[in-house]
């Protein structure tokens, strides 16, 4: 497959200390990688160089070839889009003009939203089966919806590569899986999707592969199945933990603590 | 809106010490621009001094302040991502006020009061914005906290400007000014302070796309695609521009800035693209207004920074709790 997002020996530190030391990987197109770590590993400094938001001390992130830090914050946009973790606006926007904003990237300065934006960003959210939102304050939505809206954002954007900060946080369990569902599907069309998490067991479920974070270093790099391990799990979260395959394909994981503090219950 | 602000305007023409009624005033305009019917010379040179030279740039006046006002505060609202920020939040108008009184004690020509007041809004914006340039970190957080210190700095130093200003002239002189009013509005100020702030106001309507975005947020704001730290500068330029013009004609007229794109957000809701030119509109019908009340309300003049935050405070009391919802 080709190559889409590579990061060569990145390095990179708000202050002296390195929060990410010397990272590689290739990213091809298509693919769903998941980023996994404890908190403060630099999963969330590392989407942010990704995305030029942040300039690595050291390194070089391409992007189908060519360094980011020598194309301009618009035309990135036309490629990569970031979905943020959700969080409340400070103003009610209508739903369909925070979709609308995706389209920033392909207007000039002195823009105007044209029927054919307007189009887009309907589209959008019809694919993911929200356009009832479209005219509904974005501040009193479900935290489901504002994710879908972002995702939907997106979309509008035009962007093939979609870099997710914990999608999943402060979603309920069935808005949780909805996400992934929609994850999925849009990864059937050939949407490529980065990111983090702090549930491996959605790694496991939708993700292709997993690279592993812990104190600013990639100590695990591949196959979900593969990396995601009871040892790997133990030293990245200092936890264990059994993944266990069902009887279909799908591995879950499940806490031997909490299960042996059952047992224990059961039998005293 | 705009024929509401017309209509507002075209009152007011008629309001004062000297009411002229509205006949007249439609008389003297249509004989003054297509030479039609007929007025007595005296009255004539009455009414034009009353409504040319005397009301009309002071309804001018209103206009652009009160659309300046407005404007730089939903603007700044929204680039600070906070409901609560007015224009005055990077010390523009503290450093204005500062500038201002240090011109009326230390010059004579009102000409230079003027340039003293603009020079030093400028310097308190560049200091706040130099604050937060010397940290890393977050821009809007910094920029807030240099606002807070370039404020506060121009404030102590206005207090100094009072203590040795001479208490028989020059104190009432600055009193009365920072308390905000229209009554020393000439044509030719107007015209030299009008073309920016237009020029301004237009610009901000312009960029008003990206203001939605930025009040998403730095990173998303990046994320789609705007430079940011540019777009924020320019913006921060022009409501500077705008703002520190408004104290040269007219004081310190708090309220409006803060209120009125509030006002604004609950007619047309929150979107920047509708909301700036109509915060402009509501702005400049609502100072025009409040001049007309502060002219005729008592025999005396009131000070219009008074009137707009008499009449700002209980009506932003009223606003806050429906407003309120939209916010968390």
């Amino acid at each position: 497959m080709k190559p889409l997002i590579r990061a060569k020996g990145i390095t990179f530190g708000y202050t002296d200390k390195p929060v990410l030391r010397n990272i590689d990987f290739t990213i091809a197109e298509g693919e769903i990688v998941t980023l996994l770590g404890p908190n403060g590993c630099g999963k969330s400094t590392l989407i942010k160089i990704m995305l030029g938001l942040l300039r690595p001390g050291k390194g070089t992130v391409f992007f189908n070839g060519t360094d980011i830090a020598h194309v301009t914050a618009k035309s990135l946009a036309r490629e990569i889009a970031y979905v943020p973790q959700i969080h409340k606006s400070s103003f009610p926007y209508a739903v369909i003009d925070v979709v609308l904003m995706g389209r920033i990237p392909h207007k000039t300065f002195f823009f105007r939203y044209s029927k054919e934006d307007m189009d887009i960003a309907c589209d959008a959210l019809e694919r993911l089966s929200i356009p009832h939102l479209a005219e509904r304050p974005y501040t009193d939505i479900s935290g489901g919806e504002r994710q879908l809206t972002l995702i939907a954002r997106a979309l509008a954007q035009g962007a093939r590569t979609f870099i997710m900060d914990e999608p999943a946080s402060g979603l309920d369990y069935g808005n949780q899986l909805r996400l992934l569902e929609q994850i999925i599907n849009l990864s059937r069309e050939g949407y490529t999707f980065i990111k983090s998490t702090h549930s491996p067991e959605h790694a496991l479920w939708i993700a292709d592969r997993a690279i592993m974070i812990k104190g600013g270093v990639i100590v695990a790099d591949g196959a979900c199945d593969d990396v995601i391990s009871n040892e790997r799990l133990f030293h990245l979260y200092n936890a264990r933990v059994s993944v266990m395959k069902l009887n279909g394909s799908l591995r879950v994981c499940v806490p031997e603590s909490i299960c042996g503090c059952m047992a224990f219950g059961a039998t005293g | 809106m705009f024929l509401l602000l017309l209509v507002t305007a075209i009152i007011s023409l008629t309001l004062g010490k000297y009411p002229v009624p509205l006949q007249d005033t439609a008389r003297y305009f249509l004989f003054r621009i297509f030479g039609v019917g007929n007025i007595s010379p005296e009255y004539y040179q009455i009414l034009g001094n009353l409504l040319v030279d005397i009301r009309m740039p002071r309804i001018l006046a209103a206009i652009l302040i009160g659309a300046s006002l407005s404007v730089s505060g939903a603007a700044f609202q929204a680039m600070f991502v906070n409901p609560l920020v007015s224009p005055g939040l990077l010390g523009v108008l503290a450093g204005a006020s500062f500038g201002a009184a240090l011109g009326m004690v230390f010059s004579k020509t009102w000409l230079a009061v003027q340039a003293c007041s603009f020079l030093f809004g400028f310097a308190a914006v560049l200091i706040a914005v130099g604050i937060a340039k010397m940290h890393k970190g977050n821009t809007i957080l910094l920029l807030v906290l240099g606002g807070v210190i370039s404020g506060a700095l121009f404030t102590s130093l206005l207090s100094i400007i009072k203590y040795i200003a001479d208490p028989y002239n020059q104190l009432p002189a600055i009193v009365q000014w920072l308390m905000g009013g229209l009554s020393l509005v000439d044509r030719s100020t107007i015209f030299a302070v009008g073309v920016p702030q237009v020029v301004s106001i237009i610009m901000i309507i312009l960029f008003s796309g990206y203001l939605n975005a930025l009040s998403m947020g730095d990173e998303e704001a990046r994320a789609l695609g705007i430079p940011v730290e540019w777009v924020r500068m320019l913006l921060i330029f022009l409501a500077t521009v705008m703002s520190a013009l408004t104290v040269v004609v007219a004081g310190m007229i708090g309220w409006v800035g803060l209120i009125i794109p509030h006002v604004a957000r609950m007619l047309v809701g929150p979107n920047n693209k509708v909301l700036i030119p109509a915060s402009a509109l509501i702005g400049a019908i609502y100072l025009v207004v409040v001049d007309d009340v502060s002219r005729l309300l008592f025999n005396v003049e009131i000070p219009i920074g008074i009137t707009t935050s008499l009449i700002g405070i209980p009506f932003f009391a009223f606003i806050l709790k429906k407003a309120k919802r939209g916010w968390n």
